[in-house]
């Protein structure tokens, strides 16, 4: 007999895209793209982080024509964003056969104290973290894949770092505590007791750790690598810059070749201008997406 | 020790690289084509394979893996792998490597919400395979002299042609090391092989 949706599958997946490049796109032209430059998966939206900073007002689920333009155009897999807590915006992603769903704060939430039941989906999901704690209770929600939530849209890296070094520090705090410490670690930081021992024992996430929020350069993405990440997202940072095609192609070879630092010196030569970036302290506390959800 | 090497560019190498050494050989994770100088066998694992096909390309590993597979030493490919191996793709102009006598389809059983698991039977290696398909491709045709070792619903999931091995499923996602054994008795067997020829 098979199984569909178990969980080794939804996090198999992940597993499969480690190591490699998510790009935001918002049309079939983007999509082609990405894929040519050698992005392992691409995520549908209506606007890029950036530009949904820049229009303010809600945020919703991308229009499902644009997200339907996307499946048909590209091979590789399809994610698409589902605002915090809507289970229908979800459900309708899935039913279209999305290959990941990004449960995100980079869309208004619909609810402000329960994320989506995500073990209950045959689809699996992503979801931003800031901290183990959140890290693990999104685990804890059936999130078979977990990215830094950084700072979307400002193609400033230092949000991405802060929660990357973050969630590393606590990972080796938990390997290195006993298990009646844990427990006290457990009431403190809001996480499942159950999947902090295993942490403990394997000596990681259950899950694969993306970098989001914040890269914009071939150097940024080899950064986010190096502290620790298993791949990036980059929203903003390809189709908000001067050469997309030239982008992403960089992103992609700093991404695997991280440690190779005369291969990234070549290959950030003339790239042309990086998005444009936004100082953390210039954003008002209602403008930092990372916020939106604990 | 034998040693056998990860293609370390994208996808599914840790697991890969844990699956080895559970079995007593040295496994290590190859990003520079110089690094195949090292290994008796190799494995081309999981992951996306238009991703690792522009990265084969960009770093000149094309022609440095065919020739590891023509010299008689065995490549094992995962899902992705499988496809890299092709002889054939459907639906496609290009193959890839083109070293295993297969015809392929990409994504054959659909997107990855009918992504599953089953137990298969592999024949002479093991029984109750517990097998995770994601995204999973799956063998249309094999050329005569390659041996099908295994089948889920009429479809090609596992062939061997030579030296070659390729599956559609991910042994490195279970801790069922046995498919993983039996690329390693195949590189062993190579490596006496070739140290008479």
């Amino acid at each position: 007999m098979s199984k569909t949706g178990t969980d080794r599958v939804k996090r198999g997946m992940a597993e499969m895209q480690k190591g490699g490049v998510i790009m935001d796109v918002v049309n079939a032209e983007q999509a082609k793209i990405a894929e040519e430059a050698g992005a392992v998966a691409v995520m549908a939206l209506e606007r890029v982080p950036a530009d949904i900073r820049a229009a303010g007002g809600v945020a919703r689920m991308a229009d499902p024509r644009i997200v339907e333009e996307v499946m048909n155009a590209v091979s590789i897999p399809v994610m698409a964003k589902a605002r915090i807590g809507h289970i229908v915006e979800a459900r309708v992603l899935e039913s279209m056969g999305v290959d990941y769903i990004d449960e995100s704060e980079v869309l208004t939430p619909a609810d402000e104290v329960y994320h989506i039941n995500k073990r209950e989906f045959t689809v699996p999901f992503v979801c931003g973290c800031r901290n183990l704690g959140e890290a693990v209770r999104r685990i804890g929600e059936g999130a078979s894949m977990l990215r830094t939530k950084g700072e979307p849209g400002t193609g400033n890296i230092v949000e991405a770092v802060r929660h990357m070094r973050k969630v590393q520090a606590q990972i080796r705090e938990v390997v290195a505590m006993s298990d009646d410490e844990l427990m006290v670690y457990a009431k403190e930081n809001g996480a499942p007791y159950e999947l902090l021992l295993e942490i403990k024992k394997e000596g990681r996430l259950p899950v694969v750790n993306f970098a989001a929020g914040g890269i914009a350069t071939p150097a940024d993405a080899a950064l986010m690598m190096q502290l620790g990440a298993d791949g990036v997202f980059v929203g903003s940072g390809i189709f908000k810059s001067s050469n997309p095609q030239k982008y992403a192609r960089a992103i992609v070879e700093a991404t695997t070749h991280y440690e190779d630092y005369e291969l990234i010196a070549e290959l950030s030569k003339d790239l042309g201008d990086a998005m444009p970036g936004i100082e953390m302290s210039t954003l008002a506390p209602e403008q930092r997406m990372q916020d939106r959800s604990q | 020790m034998t040693k056998i090497g990860v293609l370390g560019l994208q996808g599914a190498v840790r697991e890969h690289v844990r699956s080895i050494e559970s079995c007593g050989s040295e496994a290590i994770v190859i990003k520079k084509k110089e690094q195949l100088d090292e290994v008796d066998g190799l494995i081309l694992p999981g992951g996306e394979s238009t991703t690792m096909r522009r990265l084969i390309d960009k770093y000149d590993f094309f022609d440095a893996l065919r020739e590891f597979g023509q010299s008689g030493k065995p490549i094992f490919g995962t899902c992705a792998g499988l496809i890299l191996l092709a002889g054939e793709i459907d639906g496609q102009k290009d193959a890839h490597l083109q070293l295993m006598d297969t015809k392929v389809k990409r994504n054959a059983f659909g997107r990855q919400k009918d992504s599953f698991e089953a137990e298969i039977d592999i024949k002479g290696i093991a029984e109750n395979f517990n097998a995770v398909f994601i995204r999973a491709p799956y063998i249309l045709e094999v050329g005569e002299g390659v041996e099908v070792l295994a089948v889920y619903q009429d479809k090609i999931v596992l062939a061997q042609d030579r030296h070659y091995l390729a599956c559609a499923f991910h042994p490195e996602l279970t801790d069922d090391n046995r498919l993983t054994r039996h690329f390693i008795q195949m590189v062993e067997e190579s490596k006496k092989e070739l140290a008479t020829s």
